[in-house]
């Protein structure tokens, strides 16, 4: 598979998410805050180390990132 | 209509006790966004209503960066480095991560049976002087402290030096530069330690992150660690437990609502939160990089915008009954610890904190007053937190 056809899931825990926000500013171009609770602009995106980085930061640990090919859990680190 | 808007002066009146001068409600409905001149620093535009006030926090087009260099409106005179709120993503994205790994709702919930601990110590030793007692001398202080030196991994016999520069840090006092200099001097010795025997502590993580990944320059390890932790860490929980517990005194039925049904107590912080402000005047102004409207008017390119966090956490189009404490609420998406890039990094552990020192009051004095009544509670003024600095209390 080339990286060309990467593609990573973003999905939000929306009971767990409190709306900090901290992660629709970490990645603008993936994730929005809507009706107060995060929500990824659409459900696959392509590899960007933003919505790492805004899985990574939720304090909440509610924001999964995925590999859409294989389900392998890119974040948050455990 | 924009340049005949009144240049009002800013910080409005200081309110008593818990209060908010009423100015913010009535620009909330008629000048959303109002201009205001501060002590020093530029005119800037204020905004008062919640949905602006997000917009302001979240928006990428409102930058922190782009404050630095600015004549910033501001309280005091000189301006110092900003670390990590003087940052946009993505270089803020760096800092945030690493010192937000330690401070996960996970990671504070595994600190929170120290947490209780440390906070039945204190008020053992309180009990144990007898009532009446000062509850921010005797727990309200040195609890927070505490807990952020086992955060850091700050060890044992160092403490008590360790409360005197974090009080000193957050007083007024005329030694502060003295303290800042003998702490920042501290936390390099516990940094180098760290650099020949990694530790698992917040502290050892930074220092890790610093010499492996790179991630971290000198200053910015030293700034995050040494007066970031602290000074956020302490100040803001030593200030809003006084507060709380003044506005549970002065709200018998608050009171008696959180006895009867202590599964209340975390959404008691939440509404607590909300209603108390830690400073009730705007700070950080977000300097649009361009024109952009916010509530019908345009705020150039280049002009700064303050927010006001109270003014957000009482408007009517999101809460109902705004200005009445209601532990009962379903929602409340209040805003008290900022929203977007820059919401609290502390969020969890200010709340694990206040939730256990509420717990530890209620569990501790079932008898709790004011042991003078107003006379015995006296208030900080000219800080940049506002709360008793001595509140007086019998059992």
């Amino acid at each position: 598979m080339t990286t060309v056809d990467t593609r990573w899931t973003v999905t939000v825990d929306r009971d767990a998410c409190i709306g900090t926000g901290v992660c629709a500013g970490a990645a603008p171009r993936q994730i929005e805050i809507r009706a107060g609770k995060a929500s990824a602009l659409a459900p696959e995106t392509a590899p960007d180390e933003a919505v790492i980085d805004a899985a990574d930061m939720c304090p909440m640990s509610a924001i999964t990132v995925r590999d859409a090919a294989s389900g392998a859990l890119l974040a948050p680190e455990e | 209509m924009t340049i005949d808007q009144e240049i009002r002066k800013y910080p409005f009146s200081e309110a008593p006790g818990i209060d908010i001068d009423p100015v913010y409600g009535l620009l909330r409905s008629t000048e959303p966004l109002a201009r205001v001149q501060l002590p020093y620093g530029e005119v800037s535009w204020l905004a008062t209503r919640y949905e602006d006030v997000k917009t302001v926090l979240t928006d990428p087009r409102f930058s922190r960066a782009a404050a630095q260099g600015k004549d910033q409106p501001r309280t005091r005179e000189e301006m110092t480095y900003e670390g990590i709120i003087g940052l946009d993503p993505p270089d803020h994205t760096r800092l945030r991560k690493l010192a937000g790994k330690a401070l996960t709702a996970r990671r504070v919930n595994e600190m929170r049976e120290g947490a209780q601990r440390i906070a039945n110590e204190y008020v053992d030793e309180m009990i144990a002087k007898g009532s009446p007692g000062d509850l921010v001398e005797l727990f309200a202080l040195p609890y927070p402290i505490t807990v952020i030196c086992e955060l850091l991994g700050v060890p044992f016999e160092d403490r008590a030096q360790f409360r005197i520069w974090t009080e000193g840090l957050t007083s007024t006092s005329e030694q502060l530069m003295v303290y800042a200099e003998q702490l920042f001097g501290y936390m390099g010795k516990l940094v180098a330690q760290r650099r020949e025997q990694p530790t698992d502590d917040l502290l050892g993580a930074l220092v890790k992150a610093r010499d492996e990944g790179d991630r971290l320059t000198e200053q910015e390890l030293l700034s995050i660690a040494g007066v970031g932790l602290l000074l956020t860490g302490v100040e803001t929980v030593s200030t809003h437990i006084p507060n709380f517990v003044y506005a549970l005194l002065t709200n018998p039925e608050l009171m008696a609502q959180l006895r009867a049904d202590r599964s209340l107590v975390p959404a008691a912080v939440e509404e607590l939160l909300r209603m108390i402000p830690l400073n009730p005047a705007a700070m950080f102004p977000r300097y649009a990089v361009e024109d952009i409207e916010l509530s019908g008017i345009t705020v150039r390119a280049g002009e700064p915008v303050l927010v006001s966090l109270p003014g957000a956490n009482r408007d009517p189009e999101i809460f109902d009954n705004p200005e009445t404490f209601d532990f009962t609420r379903e929602q409340n998406p209040h805003v008290a610890f900022g929203h977007g890039p820059h919401h609290c990094l502390g969020a969890q552990l200010a709340r694990m904190e206040l939730q256990v020192a509420l717990h530890t009051v209620l569990d501790r004095f079932p008898e709790l007053s004011l042991a003078d009544g107003d006379a015995g509670v006296s208030w900080k003024s000219g800080q940049l937190v506002r709360g008793p600095n001595k509140l007086l209390v019998a059992w």
